[in-house]
């Protein structure tokens, strides 16, 4: 698989959009799901958050790799075992360290990350806030009194 | 022979890019307007010769040439004639070349464009050009020569790596790179603007076309590479936060903020400096998508360690030109003149805003993309920045842009007035809330997000129709309801006007398609011939597994009959395995059936020896709807391109400004 997408890579075009973790599509087996529905889309919806680890971009759930259907097992066996979603992930962490998250968790090294969307966003306001501030037309100021009678000569001229 | 001159032509355009490059800035400092003229034959002389070798390739290709390394590599006698076109550029020299080729065409269309632009812009404009063509000619020459010779040459090539070998390969790059390559023209217009340290609504009026061709085809691009994904990859996904995704869908939310800005700066002499960094920010970032598809940096630490050559040298054009641009740009641009005041509840406003939410959603797109790659080298930490957050954070920034869209078609230039715009969009407004609610009560117990999307899109397009008919009734003694005058006056608009409508209605049904997917439900199972699988409102019965073969591969493929749940036929797909001996790589070939603008998406899993396949069935509700509400926005583009103001060329300075028929009155 993984000379597969070192092919993948070099043959892909420059910006051709196809994500280059791209093989024969397989993921999830019919012989991996659980019995009990409820389970079996929890599980689903903790494999969709984990990284497949020899992919490129790719969780579990969309990956054929067979460490990925190793992580799917494990994802499952934790389910079975009574763990809820927040200890299977922790569990996996454990395992893989948070490579493994697709969703970065809020800490230090991502508080920047975690704020670019809204501190874009307050930056830009700010911005033009003081863009429209400096921008406001200034208060006309009266005309002085050669001004005035400039102006009147002016209209008499006319 | 051809090959060799193919190559020649490739050295004699890099000097003839050098050539229009140096020129027209001799010119100005010599003033010698003899001088400026040179950029004009160089440009087009500069673009025959990449056709040229961009047509050696093709030939090379075409006869399956396997004396040349790069058709050795990516090519083979037995593939399909459409894929040997379409593998000139399925590789990285050739792709380089189509992009050159691009760029150069670009540069001869200036170059021959009529007086619309002004000969001093015109020639300032073709020398940034022929810097990014000979920039660009170099790598070419220097890192990724495509017509290096194979010795000996061998008698059979390696073959197209399957998963391309596909009509989308055929149209998805071209698409693309005339998007991407299309801003360099916006690029190079602004830094020509700040080499003269002028610009005025003539330079909007300039570069407006440019943008919508290139931001049209970019749309299309992204889109048809998304739909290619979809039916290719065959897991059903038809976006994934990927960085090679990211890296074209940057400069289109770059693109599209300069899109709009340069209405306001052509209209109303406003925004000027901030339109010229975008232009500069946005083929910027279609460089940044350069590097990290050709370094391979993001994918893949490694494939950056086996070939730096390339990715250093793009390093350095991106240093050169995003560096030299902002540079260009910080000693350059307090000379630019700002003009055109208004109030923060305008038409402007409206389009200020546009650019805010755009410009921190691509800031989102593009520190969620380089993020872990920065947090690695800083601190050695491993972290994967992946579609969860994306999801969690562009949504939130996407919404209440389109939220706006409406309104700010609806308000006046200059200052508007909130509270009639509202009353005018009040049927856009109590539609998509009775939609929206009508969708959530149809589908209770289902998900909650989904109808609100579905009020959301239906708003856009609502929205988008509304601006049509109330400009086409008229405004105050014009105000008329004969459907006869609507009919005419609404055909009388301008382009522009139905240009903007079609390009934010079909903004709305991209919505609606993306939203729909809430429903979309998947099967999965273990099939027998005869057995069946059902989802969502179909049932598929396995009919048989039967081997098949095409031109260069073996097929194992499994043929379906799609049912309704009360027994009725629909229709048969097949979705098969394909394995490409030349390359021994197996491909999953999707199969899809469309109803309306839904689809119902098969794919084949494991083949097992007992006759069992694996197979996956998806129903996808709606799901056209993405695509074809991109093609209506490309669509839009390419409507407002044809506006009157775009054919007859730039007024005189001198001329006062006249409001178009029916444009919304200034107070």
């Amino acid at each position: 698989m993984r000379s597969l997408r070192r092919t993948l890579l070099v043959a892909s075009t420059l910006t051709a959009m196809l994500p280059l973790a791209a093989g024969p599509a397989r993921a999830v087996q019919p012989e991996e799901v659980m019995k009990d529905p409820a389970q079996e889309a929890r599980a689903r919806e903790i494999s969709a958050g984990l990284r497949c680890l020899v992919c490129q971009n790719q969780s579990i759930d969309d990956s054929d790799a067979p460490l990925a259907r190793d992580l799917r097992l494990i994802v499952r066996d934790r389910i079975r075992a009574g763990d809820d979603n927040r200890q299977v992930e922790d569990y996996v962490v454990r395992r893989y360290g948070e490579f493994v998250l697709l969703r970065p968790v809020l800490g230090w090294h991502t508080l920047l990350l975690w704020l670019t969307p809204l501190a874009a966003l307050l930056l830009g306001g700010f911005g033009l806030w003081r863009l429209a501030r400096r921008r406001a037309p200034p208060p006309a100021a009266a005309l002085s009194a050669s001004e005035e009678a400039e102006v009147a000569a002016l209209l008499r001229r006319k | 022979m051809l090959v060799e001159v193919g190559h020649f032509a490739l050295a004699l355009a890099l000097a003839l890019s050098l050539v229009q490059a140096v020129m027209p800035i001799w010119a100005a400092r010599t003033g010698d307007p003899a001088l400026r003229q040179v950029a004009t034959p160089a440009a087009l002389g500069a673009f025959a010769c990449v056709l040229f070798a961009f047509a050696a390739l093709t030939y090379a290709h075409a006869t399956s040439d396997f004396s040349v390394q790069n058709v050795v590599e990516n090519s083979h006698t037995t593939k399909p004639f459409l894929y040997k076109l379409s593998g000139v550029w399925g590789n990285h020299e050739g792709s380089m070349l189509l992009w050159i080729l691009i760029l150069t065409l670009f540069g001869a269309l200036v170059a021959v464009a009529h007086d619309s632009v002004p000969p001093v812009l015109r020639a300032h404009t073709l020398s940034v050009q022929g810097l990014i063509t000979f920039v660009f000619v170099l790598f070419i020459i220097t890192t990724s020569n495509p017509f290096t010779r194979a010795t000996p040459a061998p008698l059979e090539g390696n073959d197209l790596n399957p998963l391309l070998q596909d009509v989308g390969l055929a149209v998805h790059p071209p698409l693309l790179y005339v998007g991407y390559v299309g801003f360099s023209i916006t690029f190079a217009f602004a830094a020509a603007a700040l080499i003269e340290g002028r610009i005025d609504a003539v330079w909007a009026r300039a570069v407006r076309p440019w943008t919508l061709v290139a931001w049209s085809f970019l749309t299309l691009g992204i889109a048809m590479g998304s739909y290619w994904a979809y039916y290719e990859l065959g897991w059903g996904g038809w976006w994934f936060w990927d960085p090679v995704e990211n890296a074209s869908l940057m400069p289109w939310i770059a693109g599209t903020a300069l899109l709009h800005s340069t209405v306001v700066m052509e209209k109303r002499d406003a925004l000027k400096v901030w339109t010229v960094l975008l232009s500069i920010l946005t083929f910027s970032l279609s460089l940044l998508g350069t590097f990290i598809v050709r370094s391979g940096l993001l994918t893949s630490v490694h494939t950056f360690a086996t070939d730096p050559t390339r990715g250093v040298f793009i390093l350095g054009i991106l240093v050169l030109f995003i560096g030299g641009s902002l540079t260009l740009f910080a000693w350059r641009a307090p000379l630019l003149r700002q003009g055109g005041l208004f109030a923060p509840i305008s038409r402007e406003g409206a389009l200020v805003m546009n650019n805010l939410f755009l410009v921190a959603a691509c800031a989102t797109v593009l520190v969620g993309t380089l993020y872990p790659l920065l947090l690695e080298m800083a601190t050695g930490e491993k972290i994967s920045v992946g579609p969860p957050f994306f999801n969690m954070t562009f949504v939130p920034l996407a919404v209440p842009l389109l939220l706006i869209v409406p309104f700010g078609q609806t308000l006046a230039w200059k200052r508007g007035d909130a509270l009639a715009a509202a009353q005018r969009l009040f049927a856009a407004l109590a539609l998509a809330l009775a939609v929206g609610l009508a969708t959530l009560a149809l589908t209770w117990g289902g998900p909650v997000l989904a109808p609100v999307g579905i009020g959301l899109g239906a708003y856009l397009v609502v929205g988008s129709a509304l601006e049509i008919i109330t400009r086409a009734r008229g405004y105050g003694s014009n105000r008329t309801s004969a459907p006869g005058l609507v009919w005419r006056r609404a055909i009388g608009l301008p382009r522009s006007a139905w240009g903007t409508a079609l390009a934010h209605g079909g903004v709305g049904i991209v919505v609606l398609g993306i939203a729909a997917q809430g429903w979309a439900t998947e099967g999965l199972a273990t099939l027998k011939p005869g057995e069946t699988l059902a989802t969502g409102p179909y049932v598929a019965t396995l009919e048989r597994v039967s081997p098949r073969s095409g031109p260069n591969y073996e097929e194992t493929a499994a043929i379906l009959t799609v049912r309704d749940r009360n027994g009725n036929a629909v229709g048969a797909v097949d979705t098969g395995k394909r394995f490409y001996p030349s390359r021994r790589m197996t491909v999953t070939e999707s199969g899809l059936l469309t109803v309306g603008a839904s689809q119902v998406y098969a794919s084949l899993g494991e083949v097992h020896p007992d006759g069992t396949i694996g197979l996956r069935l998806y129903y996808k509700p709606l799901v056209l709807l993405i695509w074809l509400g991109a093609v209506v926005m490309a669509l839009g583009g390419a409507v407002s391109l044809t506006d009157r103001r775009m054919r007859v060329g730039a007024p005189t300075r001198a001329r006062t400004k006249s409001l178009p028929p029916n444009a919304v009155p200034a107070e």
